[in-house]
């Protein structure tokens, strides 16, 4: 009896082991299954690629992404700017220097950033910075490159501290206290022992931030000013893939082109975010192979 | 192999090996080893019922390796690979379809004590519970006897609500001994359980042992090589994974051996 | 003999000076979450009343509370538990207690790690292909929160994994060796171990799950009924989307009213991280073993 209960749970746990692959496999299944018709019709991969021409619902529809690419890319590369230097340097403090309640506090400010709800930024972004930076810039408008990006490094600052924090904390203590023991100060164990020791895992935070940064929807929606732009100054206004899609899928009819060419961005959100999690787990794997 | 019982356990007045009976455990080419590394090669040998078995030999000589084996233990760490036959009462272990009724005849003790997380009542009471025991006081009655044993009733008669694995160090060890007991095994495999047990308290228990092998079949690994004086009516000595010697326990205490190195062993120039 | 030569003084100055740089940093990116959190208790506070709380917008959202979004989002919050729950413990409990270290192990863990990284507007994209449309949920809190699901179900497995192998392996050893079959070891020492610290995590999968916005907007949540939800086929209000709505499509808005709903969301979601770091502190100092 006992036997055949243990077989029962065996197979639930099992069914509910391989879930993770079946949604993950579904979730590909089904965006391709809807965006199948559009890639295999009017998607013209030159035009997709190297026009900025995105319109879906004109009589004469064209659909260059290129603008999107390029709104996401600069957004998330300006927060990479600001975020990368503050999460490892935070990490850094953390890990390295903080000690007891100053640490716990830290760390627990740290995980109350992450649980900021993206609406939350993306109302942040309008409300408190865009009259900010308006006032401080003398620019005409604050909604742009400069604020989703802050709004949005400061989103994929905690993902990256804490990861990179676990990275520094994986350095065996007995590698700090040899070099300490040879007269280094704490500062040159950090560079010469503990970041070389690391350095896999802090790649693998970055990876994850900008995955992060990439992939988030509502803040850039809404703090980015949602114009079809290449930008040629942090002030300037720009759209993202995800906020496209975010903005428009309401407004389409189910299996038309301009449904087929939004779930078309999902497949390439899809994918470059598969490649910087596939990657990110490859180096991550690579430390612990050491 | 077919000796007469030992005249201790005649002159205690309790029934001695039953050597003239097909043997509980038999034992042929046995190799064990971890990820490719041998730690046991090439063992032979018979344990016969109501017997207490001795083994002996330093650390690394494959003691343990021999006793988690007989209790299928393999299947907890997949770099342990077992090679060869171990049959208990004349059935190979490995044929066993339902490996935990196997594991349920079998009670081990470990040199680490591990007292489960549970009320001292519960750890004891867990063994019964999943023969189908449901009834308190019948369980009652096994707690109490099995701690009464073990020696560590008295000491927790008072707390049985408390975690096990609070306990000290000692009094879990005595805690897994009374677990043990609780399962009604035919095998008590015990691993150097005096370790964490002062020695008055392990002469308590060795006195219970003594007791137990009306009862039961009982290997008894120790690195104390007078312990296994004490106990055993026959005792194995390991060396580096391999069995050196077997034989009646007075005849290698008085040099009677095949191997000078047991005695070598036995008299404490090495190990 | 141990007097400090210049270079002695010069790297323990670079080591005072690199300490206190990377606390500016640290404080750089912790100081908005007050000055956030400070502003809308600010600006929104105000318009917290009971009021708010328990009436119905008014006037084309220009007035009125937020009641019919609070009651959506704990719909949608039970309900994605409800689904994500037993499938996250599952499989939980099979890559901590069951999987061997192969490659099926290693496509599952990677699919965990692919969850939790795939944009929240493609999980949604995925939510309206599969249960709005293929499965015919329509647009409905069902069909919300099964996105909703998808998308947390690596915050369970991944809280209550790391609480299953923090009860030490030698315990699941002992059962073994008393002839516990694997389940029996689960249910009678494994779990009853870490059921708090599974907890903690159901908790944390609430917080994420009341704040999220893109996987419910086409899935399930509407911009306004003035009913409440009756069963989980209705389309319901939900705070992240009401706030979003309000925010960039409502007009003439009073602004006290929207930081007065911002402020309501990020109170929920904060309360409930908070809940979930305490009951991690407090089961720190519980000594089990």
């Amino acid at each position: 009896m006992a036997w055949y209960v243990d077989r029962a749970a065996q197979v639930f746990v099992f069914v509910g082991g391989i879930s993770a692959i079946v949604f993950i496999a579904g979730i590909f299944v089904f965006i391709t299954k809807e965006g199948l018709d559009f890639v295999l019709g009017p998607l013209s991969l030159g035009e997709f690629f190297t026009s900025i021409e995105w319109r879906p619902t004109s009589n004469n529809p064209t659909y260059g992404a290129l603008a999107l690419i390029v709104g996401t890319a600069s957004v998330t590369g300006f927060a990479m700017l600001l975020s990368v230097p503050l999460s490892l340097g935070a990490a850094l403090f953390i890990a390295e220097f903080a000690t007891g309640k100053t640490r716990e506090t830290l760390k627990i400010l740290v995980e109350m950033l992450a649980a900021i709800p993206s609406v939350v930024w993306g109302f942040v972004g309008m409300s408190i910075m865009h009259p900010l930076i308006i006032r401080v810039f003398d620019v005409p408008l604050g909604l742009g490159v400069l604020n989703a990006g802050l709004i949005l490094g400061l989103m994929a600052a905690p993902i990256m501290t804490t990861i990179a924090e676990d990275a520094l904390k994986a350095v065996p203590d007995t590698y700090r206290e040899a070099a300490e023991a040879l007269g280094a100060t704490r500062w040159e164990v950090i560079v010469k022992v503990v970041v070389p020791a690391s350095r896999n895992g802090l790649l693998a935070a970055v990876l994850l931030g900008v995955g992060r940064g990439f992939g988030e929807t509502m803040a850039v929606l809404m703090a980015s000013g949602h114009a079809i732009n290449l930008p040629t100054s942090v002030f300037d206004s720009v759209r993202a893939l995800t906020a496209t899609i975010a903005a428009e899928l309401g407004d389409t009819v189910q299996g038309g082109n301009h449904w087929g060419s939004l779930f078309t961005l999902g497949i390439l959100l899809f994918i470059v975010t598969f490649v910087i999690n596939l990657t990110a787990d490859i180096v991550v794997r690579g430390i612990r192979k050491k | 192999m077919v000796d007469a019982a030992p005249e201790t356990a005649v002159a205690n007045g309790i029934a001695g090996p039953a050597y003239d009976e097909p043997p509980i455990i038999e034992v042929r080419d046995l190799n064990i080893g971890y990820g490719g590394k041998a730690a046991l090669q090439g063992v032979d040998l018979d344990i016969y019922r109501h017997e207490i078995f001795g083994i002996i030999g330093p650390a690394n000589s494959g003691k343990t390796s021999f006793l988690r084996a007989l209790n299928r233990m393999d299947a907890f760490n997949t770099a342990m690979e077992v090679r060869g036959s171990i049959r208990l009462n004349g059935k190979d272990i490995n044929d066993w379809r339902n490996v935990y009724a196997l594991r349920s005849r079998i009670g081990v003790v470990f040199p680490l004590p591990v007292g489960l997380p549970l009320t001292v009542y519960e750890n004891v009471a867990f063994s019964p519970r999943l023969r189908g025991i449901r009834k308190k006081a019948e369980l009652d009655e096994v707690v109490e006897r099995c701690l009464r044993r073990a020696a560590l009733w008295d000491e927790v008669k008072d707390r049985l609500d408390s975690l096990g694995s609070l306990l000290s160090g000692g009094q879990q060890q005595r805690l897994t001994i009374a677990r043990a007991l609780s399962q009604e095994p035919e095998l008590l495999l015990l691993d150097e359980f005096s370790i964490a047990v002062d020695p008055v308290t392990t002469m308590r228990i060795e006195d219970v042992l003594k007791e137990l092998r009306s009862e039961m079949t009982i290997v008894l690994v120790t690195n104390l090589v007078q312990q296994a004086r004490r106990l055993a009516d026959r005792t194995a000595f390991f060396l580096m994974g391999e069995l050196v010697e077997i034989g009646d326990t007075e005849d290698l205490f008085e040099g009677k051996v095949t191997d000078q190195r047991t005695t070598g062993y036995i008299e404490g120039r090495f190990g | 003999m141990f007097a400090a030569t210049p270079l002695n003084r010069r790297s323990h100055r670079n080591q005072n000076v690199a300490r206190a740089v990377f606390f500016l940093m640290t404080v750089a990116l912790v100081i908005p979450v007050l000055i956030i959190v400070g502003t809308l208790v600010v600006r929104g506070g105000p318009a917290l009343s009971w009021e708010f709380l328990f009436t119905a917008p008014r006037d084309n959202m220009t007035a009125g509370g937020i009641l019919p979004a609070l009651v959506g989002t704990i719909w949608l919050v039970v309900v994605a538990l409800l689904a994500s729950v037993p499938v996250g413990v599952a499989a939980a409990l099979y890559l901590s207690e069951y999987a061997p270290d192969n490659l099926l192990t290693r496509t599952i863990n990677l699919a965990i790690i692919n969850l939790a990284g795939v944009p929240s507007i493609v999980h949604a994209l995925f939510g309206v292909g599969a249960f709005v449309y293929f499965f015919r949920f329509g647009a409905s809190i069902l069909a919300a929160s099964l996105t909703l699901a998808v998308m947390t179900l690596p915050v369970v497995i991944v809280a209550t994994r790391e609480s299953l192998q923090a009860v030490p392996q030698a315990f699941r050893e002992a059962c073994w060796n008393m002839g516990a079959t694997r389940w029996q070891t689960i249910r009678k020492v494994v779990l009853p171990n870490s059921i708090s610290g599974i907890l903690t995590g159901v908790i944390l999968e609430v917080s994420r799950t009341a704040g999220e916005t893109a996987p419910i907007m086409f899935t399930g949540a509407t911009a306004f009924v003035a009913f409440l939800p009756e069963s989980v086929f209705d389309q319901t209000m939900a705070m992240s989307y009401h706030l979003y709505y309000i925010a960039t499509q409502a007009t003439d808005v009073p602004e006290q009213l929207t930081f007065g709903v911002a402020l309501v969301l990020i109170a929920i979601v904060l309360a409930m991280n908070a809940v979930s770091i305490a009951f991690r502190v407090y089961l720190r100092g519980l000594k089990k073993w």
